[in-house]
């Protein structure tokens, strides 16, 4: 199993998530987040200073999938995430050791 | 070609407008009464009057406060400061607009019942104490028409197109059409009419079409141009939802309006001597609650549970709706009026975002439809128990009491608001269109107007949450 973490920008956020309802992917989690990266801040205004900020908003996607699916889940995700533009956001990909239902304590792939 | 224009005469432009200014002022033997003593000495009841209309103004002038919390709280946080700065220009702007322009073409004497032709820039006989109270009043007003369609049209147009919207407004189309009302103009003064209503023409108390008509249908033509926002509707059409940012504004918004709205109503008598204002003030309430009451049931019986952002259209929906027959109607007749408005309020925003007019905050069944309601129902329901601004006669009635032709005059008053307005509304938005541009790029409406319009952030320490739009849910769908 493969965790596939990816940060994009949150304006994607809503045909990334349809891409992957399509593809029969529900469950998600999904976290506003801030950072940067080469893309550079955005310059703003206050009281008539300008200043820039240099944390940006995106959003980050944890989706844990199985290893077959991983290359079509992040096809998905560069496909409807992608603008050309810098900004666009990254995606980790991170082994899963296992994975546990609260509810039932069941484990393992099924879980899934 | 604009930005070179803009540089060129920026200046000489400036130094014009001084000089006419200064020509006004050069002439201060032709001003009225500018100190006041001679108006006092008239009429030792004017101060009980300039109070009240000047209180009631001030309380108008607050709906501003009540509109901004309205539409900053439907629209989402990325366009907060944006909103906001909407409504604080149209009305600084618009002040001088309806200061220069609008004022004269309003309510300056009478040319042909089309337009008022005297009083610019507030000079010469109209620098008068009296003029100029009438002048306060009549600004609150002009500046509430504006603001009206910035709530519909939030969160995608270009912050400078709008600018030049207000100033349009608030000079040109608002003032002809009050004029054709209250200023003289052939609805509410011709012989036709007049003799036609039995002894009075159009009336609108307080303007639920002279004011709220006119700023829902420029409205319902500017949303029509502009288009919906980005995400509204799915590749079926099918209309999603854009939660606002917060209830609590939308609700605060609406408790100023109405605090506020007890000054637009009673104090359109423009006298404290009519004692009518007491009446007046329980007819807007009652109108406002029904309206509220209405709208929740209405919500309530539909999804199981009362709605609280359309609730807040229901009430501002029985005000709008009150705003014209306020005077004229008994406390029965008010609730009536109310009960209908929720109706509209409700059902009017349902129907426009079907056929894909993306009404921010409901702007056009709320002001513009129940406008509409307004004029119509001082026509059925006036009970003859109030006259023209005054207690004598004529007193006005309305269908329900026998007047027949008074309710056609009003039927012929709405449908002159909404071409007159809608017709208006659409040609400036369309020139606007062809010239400057309408709406921000897609990248600036993604991003959010506070940041590509004015280079600022509403809650810097907060991270933007882009709340996922869900598709409307169908009746008999809702489990999918």
């Amino acid at each position: 199993m493969r965790k596939i973490e990816a940060i994009i920008r949150p304006e994607k956020f809503e045909c990334v998530k349809s891409a992957l309802e399509e593809m029969g992917i529900i469950g998600m989690t999904v976290t506003d987040v801030r950072g940067r990266g080469r893309q550079r801040g955005t310059r703003i205004q206050f009281r008539g200073r300008e200043m820039e900020i240099d944390l940006l908003h995106k959003v980050k996607i944890e989706i844990v999938v199985e290893e077959e699916a991983v290359d079509s889940v992040v096809n998905a995700v560069l496909e409807n995430a992608r603008t050309g533009e810098i900004g666009d956001g990254k995606i980790f990909i991170m082994q899963v050791e296992d994975v546990i239902r609260v509810r039932t304590g069941e484990r393992g792939r099924t879980v899934l | 070609m604009l930005e070179s224009l803009k540089g060129r005469f920026r200046m000489p432009l400036f130094v014009f407008i001084l000089c006419v200014l200064l020509l006004f002022n050069a002439f201060p033997v032709n001003a009225g009464d500018p100190g006041g003593a001679e108006t006092l000495s008239k009429n030792p009841g004017a101060p009980s009057d300039f109070v009240w209309v000047l209180i009631s103004g001030f309380l108008v002038m607050f709906m501003q406060a009540g509109f901004a919390f309205l539409e900053a709280g439907f629209s989402r946080a990325k366009n907060v400061a944006n909103v906001m700065m909407k409504n604080l220009m149209d009305f600084s702007v618009g002040s001088l607009a309806f200061f220069a322009v609008g004022f004269a073409i309003m309510m300056g004497s009478d040319w042909n019942g089309l337009m008022g032709t005297d009083g610019w820039f507030l000079a010469m006989q109209s620098y008068d104490v009296t003029t100029i109270l009438i002048w306060f009043f009549m600004l609150v007003f002009a500046a509430t028409a504006a603001t009206i369609c910035s709530g519909a049209i939030a969160e995608r147009p270009k912050f400078s197109t709008y600018l030049i919207y207000s100033v349009v407004v608030t000079a040109i189309i608002y003032p002809i059409y009050g004029h054709w009302l209250w200023g003289g103009g052939w609805l509410g003064n011709s012989e036709f009419m007049r003799s036609l209503g039995g002894g009075y023409g159009a009336l609108d108390f307080a303007g639920s079409g002279v004011v709220h008509g006119i700023g829902g249908y420029v409205a319902l033509a500017a949303c029509i141009l502009l288009g919906p926002r980005i995400g509204k509707y799915d590749e079926n059409g099918r209309p999603r939802v854009i939660q606002g940012h917060s209830l609590a504004f939308a609700v605060i918004g609406v408790f100023i309006l109405w605090f506020g709205w007890f000054g637009f109503n009673p104090g359109s008598t423009l006298s404290a001597h009519e004692l009518r204002i007491s009446i007046i003030a329980a007819n807007t309430n009652l109108s406002a609650s029904a309206g509220a009451v209405t709208s929740m049931f209405i919500t309530w019986m539909r999804n199981g549970k009362p709605d609280v952002a359309m609730t807040v259209n229901g009430a501002v929906g029985g005000l709008v709706a009150i705003t014209a027959p306020c005077a004229w109607v008994a406390p029965w007749s008010a609730v009536l009026i109310g009960v209908v408005a929720g109706f509209i309020a409700v059902y009017g925003y349902w129907w426009l975002e079907k056929r894909g007019v993306d009404d921010v905050v409901g702007a056009i069944p709320v002001h513009g439809f129940n406008g509409t309601w307004g004029i119509i129902a001082l026509g059925l329901l006036a009970d003859g128990t109030y006259g023209v601004y005054t207690t004598s006669s004529p007193l006005v009635t309305g269908l329900l009491y026998g007047n027949l032709g008074f309710f056609i005059v009003q039927v012929v008053s709405a449908v002159v608001n909404f071409a007159w307005a809608f017709i208006m509304g659409f040609v400036l938005f369309y020139v606007l269109k062809k010239t400057v541009g309408l709406r921000v790029s897609r990248e600036e409406e993604l991003l959010g107007l506070d940041i590509t319009e004015h280079a600022t952030i509403s809650y810097p320490d907060f991270t933007y949450a882009e709340s996922s739009r869900g598709v409307v849910i169908r009746k008999g769908r809702r489990s999918g």
